[in-house]
């Protein structure tokens, strides 16, 4: 790309956005990967699926997980929620190393994973009440969960009279409501159309500055990680390896203005470069794929 | 759109006054096509009914003769100057009009039993209604438990699945012997036959619809703290529900379909000993009206229980237009 504006390095950082990351380096680690490995065995082949992954997380920081597809993003978090084993090295929350699943790391899936049976206040409900909670006051907490990511209005509808955006945004908020020290996100707007997605990154954004939540995002859109990630963990595939962690240079409070930002181009820059690395070098499915272009109109018929 | 390619436009949406019409065309169709062969002698009727023997000897009133033996006698009077034999085209014994089997529907429940220890027709009826009822409720609840378990876990299911498989394929009547042996004559050996002919096909449907139940939606659970048996009570179940309720409506259908053998099996009795005692006296159009009885019993029950699902399971997207 020829691109005629001169772009500051992603590594530069201003005095206020080095200072933050100073505080978030500060304060204590809530999720720590050391040398986590994973193998899948197939019949034919081990197929290494992650390769010494590590990296801590600070609380209250959120950081995104991105790269190409089949890097195994969605099984390093399937991996710290519990829901896969690892072959080596260890996921500690708090210090103490996870096993199976539980309520203390909450998970928002891409796909709708609302228990379709019950109503929007009874999905939110369903944390607490498996956590022993009364049921009144598994209530009050749903209902005052829901108001906080506005579907109040809609405690008694049922999942399938929602939008898709509503349905996510009943999924963070039963997510929430258990009070985890993370909260997994994976590619959880991935279904959205681009208007609902912008809004809810920004309704995201809300919530976390406003909660003492740390988020971990998985997605394979650059533009957003960069705009809500502090931290943004590259993946690379076959295997999956941490290829670089990026400190997103661009300032907080964030917003559309944000886009644009020299910071912001920077880091895309970036993200771009490693994630594609050599247009020259073709990928597999490349290598399969060629089109082979015949012209149908006539000569003089030009659409450009 | 014209009249004709609006029948084969691919899988279009309906609107519920052309449901109806063409839900009540569905029954009427046939009922036509009975009528059509019931009522115009010049189709089909391949006998003749005798209404006047004339002089052949061995006609009689309302005796039912091949078209070709009445036209054989017809030629031989005829050459002989005898009194000539009457008759009209009729269709066989076994083929009533719709009308006579209206008839007897009606009448098959107000003529008294011929013996005064035999059962009215609704008496019948109960004990047919009373065998496929326990049958049913005895195989569900062997049945559904052990599906539901072998959908879930599959440790459970590699052990129970393979040997359910192969009992599919052994039928249950072949058991009729062995179940009047072992359980005696009367409504057990009966019951077990629908039991024998339900549940392996149960376990079965049920734990595929187990397994059908979305990963996502479980996986939810955990993470939100759901463990062990909670994963079973509180997801599994609610989340299959409505495709169980449905499985159990295709499943109950199941059963009606071994009622006919399964009666046959020690003393005939229910609804098929009515089918069996109409037949051996020619009662043809009370044959007709018993298997139509079965027939309403079946399709009635499975109607309310749709309608009482849509109640049941306001969130299920399929039932939304039965």
């Amino acid at each position: 790309m020829n691109n005629e504006i001169k772009l500051p390095s992603y590594l530069e950082q201003s005095d206020a956005v080095r200072s933050r990351f100073d505080r978030i380096n500060q304060r204590e680690i809530i999720l720590e990967v050391r040398n986590l490995c994973k193998h899948f065995a197939s019949k034919h082949s081990n197929v290494e699926a992650l390769r010494n992954i590590n990296f801590k997380i600070h609380r209250r920081e959120f950081v995104c997980v991105i790269g190409p597809s089949g890097c195994g993003k969605s099984t390093l978090v399937r991996t710290l929620a519990g829901l896969e084993g690892h072959s080596s090295g260890e996921v500690l929350l708090d210090d103490k190393p996870v096993q199976g699943p539980g309520q203390d790391r909450g998970m928002v899936f891409q796909g709708y994973s609302l228990f379709p049976w019950l109503t929007v206040k009874r999905n939110v409900m369903f944390g607490p009440e498996m956590n022993g909670h009364a049921r009144d006051e598994a209530e009050r907490d749903a209902l005052l969960w829901l108001d906080l990511v506005g579907l109040g209005k809609f405690a008694n509808a049922y999942p399938h009279q929602l939008s898709g955006g509503m349905r996510q945004r009943v999924a963070i908020a039963r997510a929430l409501v258990n009070q985890p020290r993370i909260l997994l996100m994976d590619e959880p707007f991935g279904a959205l159309d681009a208007m609902t997605r912008a809004k809810m990154q920004t309704h995201l954004l809300d919530i976390w500055r406003n909660i003492d939540i740390t988020v971990l995002f998985i997605t394979h859109d650059l533009d957003e990680a960069i705009y809500l990630a502090d931290r943004i963990l590259v993946l690379k595939a076959h295997p999956g390896e941490v290829q670089e962690i990026i400190e997103v240079p661009v300032p907080r409070t964030r917003g559309p203005v944000s886009l644009t930002s020299p910071e912001f181009l920077a880091t895309k820059a970036r993200l771009e470069k490693l994630i594609h690395p050599d247009e020259a070098q073709e990928s597999e499915e490349d290598e399969v794929v060629k089109p082979h272009m015949i012209r149908f109109t006539n000569v003089t018929d030009n659409v450009d | 759109m014209n009249k004709i390619s609006k029948w084969f436009s691919v899988r279009a949406e309906l609107n519920s006054r052309e449901r109806t019409i063409l839900g009540i065309g569905s029954f009427l169709l046939p009922l036509l096509l009975w009528c059509i062969v019931s009522y115009t002698p010049f189709i089909w009727h391949p006998k003749i009914l005798v209404q006047d023997p004339g002089g052949v000897d061995y006609f009689q009133v309302g005796m039912l003769v091949d078209k070709s033996d009445f036209r054989n006698e017809f030629a031989k009077m005829q050459a002989q100057h005898l009194a000539l034999p009457q008759g009209k085209p009729a269709n066989p014994i076994y083929l009533p009009a719709p009308h006579q089997v209206a008839k007897a529907f009606y009448t098959s429940f107000t003529t008294k039993p011929e013996q005064r220890d035999m059962p009215w027709l609704y008496q019948s009826l109960w004990h047919s209604i009373k065998i496929i009822f326990w049958g049913f409720v005895i195989s569900s609840l062997f049945g559904v438990p052990l599906g539901i378990l072998s959908g879930t876990y599959a440790r459970f299911g590699r052990l129970s699945e393979p040997f359910i498989e192969f009992t599919r394929y052994l039928p249950a009547p072949a058991f009729g012997a062995l179940a009047v042996a072992v359980l005696g004559i009367y409504d057990a050996p009966k019951i077990a036959i629908i039991v024998i002919g339900t549940f392996s096909q149960q376990v079965l449907i049920i734990a595929n619809t187990t397994r059908k139940l979305d990963v996502t939606i479980l996986e939810a659970a955990q993470t939100l703290g759901t463990r062990g048996l909670n994963l079973l009570t509180r997801v599994v179940v609610p989340g299959i529900l409505p495709d169980l309720y449905r499985d159990q409506r295709i499943l109950l259908g199941w059963a009606w379909t071994y009622l006919i053998v399964a009666e046959l099996i020690g003393t005939s009795t229910g609804i098929t000993w009515f089918i069996t005692q109409q037949a051996r006296y020619q009662h043809f159009d009370k044959v007709y009206a018993a298997i139509m009885m079965i027939g309403i019993l079946g399709f009635g029950t499975d109607l309310l229980l749709a309608r009482l699902g849509r109640k049941l399971f306001p969130w299920d997207r399929s039932l939304d237009r039965i």
